[in-house]
């Protein structure tokens, strides 16, 4: 038995600037020995995860299976370690405007406690990253991907104005993430706080197990669900102390692989897969994140034209309608031609069939199937997000 | 001497024989290593394999594997239950989990695969 690399055949490769194939963010190897550790390595370990480097970090893949553990969020509740993710403070009587030059959502729609969903976009309109924005007490708190963290942090230093200040508080921030319709009982079991005012993506100051965290209710999951950011050394007595109140619930470890199917399901998207460099919010279908009218950010002058005058390609969900699994870098095909190339693409456990999401020619409406390994595969388009029973909750 | 017959070779392939006839699956360790399996393709009945050649392609969640052909031979016999039920690779591997039966062209070349304790060495290195 040998791997099949996802791009070895009859693959529309994505090329960045220079014209060099685009390496995926967050190739996955399975030499760890160099990998930096979160603070839960030794509890994933125990736990019996598989683990594998994942940007440089030593992260769990999976532990009893990734369709058990997609399931097991679904039905009732999972703990992700996230702690691989980057977290940026942003301070001083000049961050609001800093903020609002270099991301695309509107940073003074934020009142304490909101969080958003946003973007850091080059002049070209070409994605950063995308992130999330946290107003807080003091100031602005920057999740971005751990993959990007030092590419974000170079960016963000570089384009900061006056009076900011931006300290990275990645290395001492562990995240973990309670994901399911069972989150919040089981998290109230070991908060004092009542979670139930904190709303869709608002956060708040909370004593988790014992010691102050920052609680927020986001995710990635399309579930209900909290992520929880605190100190190093609290990191696991809080994780532990929520695998033992999600016991009644069931409550398991849940790695990165159902993370991914998870998010896909949603049709949430993935940077270095479905957006990057090369790609604007355009042709993603973001510019719900993208505020053209408040004022000058980095890329907007770019976003705007694409925008009048129409991407090329667009963002398209899809569904295989034989058998087989669409991946990253297949080619989409319509009418025997090549109409774009497929981004993520994998088996969705929730809904028994193969889904993903790919970049497709405006010009081409008709039926589409997906080259995999040289087998042509009838698609249909569906909209996002695939699966619809989320107990995410909305409009906070 | 026509008993049944466990081998096993480097890519995690098992070969059990009786007579010429031997029937090849993915090992419990493969099984693992793939993770839940969605799709299985089947090789056709009547097709010839030299050893080395793909014999399926598994689909899991995370990634597809080819399982290559530890010998040479001709599908006699596929495992139809795979295509319904591809979860069998996972839950069975060594039992209703096979995948096909070939007739053996050259029953000398078993001879070059891994014992039961030299593939479970091979496991752990």
């Amino acid at each position: 038995m040998a791997v099949v690399p996802e791009s070895a055949r009859h693959t529309a490769v994505r090329r960045g600037r220079d014209g060099e194939p685009l390496v995926r963010e967050g190739e996955v190897s399975q030499e760890t020995g160099t990998a930096k550790r979160t603070a839960l390595y030794e509890a994933h370990v125990a736990a019996g995860a598989k683990i594998v480097d994942f940007a440089g970090w030593a992260m769990p893949i999976q532990y009893s299976g990734i369709v058990r553990e997609h399931l097991r969020v679904r039905t009732t509740v999972g703990l992700f370690d996230v702690s691989h993710m980057g977290e940026f403070m942003v301070t001083g009587e000049g961050a609001l405007d800093s903020l609002e030059r270099l991301t695309t959502n509107r940073v003074s729609d934020l009142d304490v406690g909101r969080v958003q969903y946003s973007a850091l976009c080059y002049e070209d309109g070409g994605f950063v990253d995308d992130l999330l924005v946290y107003r807080l007490d003091d100031g602005y708190m920057l999740v971005v991907n751990a993959a990007n963290k030092e590419k974000d942090l170079e960016w963000v230093l570089g384009h900061a104005g006056e009076r900011t200040e931006v300290r990275d508080a990645s290395d001492e921030t562990a995240l973990i993430a309670v994901q399911g319709p069972r989150a919040q009982p089981v998290l109230s079991r070991v908060c004092d706080g009542d979670l139930e005012a904190i709303g869709y993506y608002h956060s708040a100051n909370e004593v988790v197990a014992g010691k102050r965290a920052l609680v927020s209710r986001t995710g990635y999951t399309g579930e209900d669900g909290f992520e929880v950011y605190c100190d190093l050394d609290r990191a696991r007595p809080i994780w532990d102390a929520l695998m033992e109140a999600g016991a009644d619930d069931e409550i398991e470890p849940v790695g990165l692989g159902c993370r991914d199917t998870l998010r896909l399901e949603m049709g949430y998207a993935l940077y270095g897969n479905d957006i990057d460099e090369t790609r604007t919010p355009v042709e993603a279908g973001l510019l719900w994140i993208t505020r053209l009218k408040k004022g000058s950010f980095i890329g907007r002058d770019a976003i705007r034209a694409a925008k009048e005058n129409g991407p090329r390609e667009r963002l398209i969900g899809f569904e295989l309608e034989g058998r087989g699994v669409a991946r990253h870098g297949h080619a989409i095909l319509g009418g025997g031609d090549v109409v774009g190339a497929v981004t993520s693409g994998t088996f969705s456990p929730s809904l028994d069939r193969a889904i993903g999401l790919g970049y497709v020619s405006v010009d081409w409406t008709g039926d589409i199937a997906v080259d995999v390994r040289g087998r042509t595969i009838e698609a249909r388009r569906v909209g996002v997000p695939f699966y619809k029973e989320g107990t995410v909750r909305r409009g906070g | 001497m026509g008993d049944r017959d466990l081998r096993f070779t480097k890519t995690h392939e098992w070969v059990s024989v009786e007579s010429d006839v031997a029937t090849i699956g993915i090992t419990d360790y493969a099984q693992g290593e793939l993770g839940d399996i969605v799709f299985v393709e089947l090789p056709a009945e009547g097709s010839s394999f030299s050893a080395g050649d793909v014999l399926t392609t598994v689909e899991s969640v995370k990634s597809v594997s080819e399982i290559f052909s530890p010998i040479s031979g001709e599908a006699i016999e596929i495992n139809a239950e795979l295509d319904a039920n591809p979860g069998l690779l996972n839950s069975d591997a060594h039992g209703a989990g096979w995948i096909v039966r070939l007739k053996m062209f050259d029953a000398s070349e078993i001879d070059g695969l891994m014992s039961p304790e030299e593939y479970e060495e091979h496991t752990k290195g």
